[in-house]
């Protein structure tokens, strides 16, 4: 053996790849995905915001971004993120006055969560769809 | 007394230091507070940019510079900096336990305080039109 001084192998507390996915699980880990994924979002934001105050044709860059195939699947994305890391953190904020964790309501709060988030961001972008007259 | 003390420190030494971290529930709780702020400030955030589809800069800079708006995004962009300043930094904690940690957590602080103070530049030049 190469190594004369083997870490001894000591029993490990059982972590992610010995249980079962289930959907309690899976929603956690996306909510920590959307999490990360609007801090970086955000960038968006700012240069968004920066534009605006910077004038017409740093604005135009961005509308020009917004409008097109790609701006606008990462614009879905954030949308769909926001919200349901909002509607998440909403689940976590019960669960954290001791409410919600029996079988049956843990499962059907984490489901409204997701069918919550991907209806209302649906919701969301008709509304925006419409607001701009179907085109811009 | 009627519940038993399990030992003879009382509650009041245990708390007194905060734990080991000497910060107690502090940046758990400055989470729940940012996060139940977001609620309503989230909401209130995707109606404004609904409302700003569509339109051209000049519009949009009115709009943007609005009491009403510019304070609610300005409270959206602080609430928002401020929460993912701390989850960032606990994803950072559960996932690099190298000496890269340290650096990304100084990243982490550096690019919030960009964003935020970013964001609330140009909503203070949007207000005053400077």
């Amino acid at each position: 053996m190469a190594h004369t001084r083997r870490a001894v192998e000591r029993p490990l507390s059982p972590h992610l790849g010995i249980y079962r996915p289930t959907l309690t699980m899976t929603m956690s880990i996306v909510h920590r995905i959307t999490g990360a994924a609007l801090f970086f979002g955000t960038l968006l934001m700012a240069w968004w915001l920066l534009a605006a105050a910077s004038g017409p044709t740093a604005y135009a860059k961005v509308q020009a971004f917004t409008g097109s195939i790609f701006g606008m699947l990462i614009l879905f994305g954030y949308t769909w993120a926001l919200i349901h890391h909002m509607l998440g953190g909403v689940r976590h904020l019960i669960w954290d006055t001791g409410r919600g964790f029996g079988p049956a309501e843990r499962e059907w709060l984490t489901l409204a969560t997701l069918v919550g988030s991907v209806g209302l961001t649906i919701l969301i972008w008709i509304i925006g769809i419409l607001f701009m007259g179907g085109s811009r | 007394m009627s519940h038993k003390q399990p030992s003879m420190r009382t509650p009041l030494s245990r708390v007194r230091f905060l734990g080991s971290a000497h910060s107690g529930t502090d940046h758990f709780w400055k989470q729940r507070v940012t996060a139940v702020a977001l609620v309503p400030l989230t909401v209130i955030f995707v109606f404004i940019v609904i409302g700003l589809l569509g339109r051209n800069h000049a519009a949009a800079a009115q709009i943007l510079g609005s009491p009403f708006v510019a304070i609610t995004i300005m409270l959206f962009v602080i609430a928002s900096a401020y929460h993912m300043w701390l989850g960032m930094q606990v994803i950072i904690e559960d996932y690099v336990h190298s000496d890269l940690k340290l650096t990304l957590i100084m990243c982490n602080t550096f690019f919030c305080f960009v964003i935020g103070l970013s964001c609330l530049y140009a909503l203070v030049k949007l207000s005053f039109g400077v």
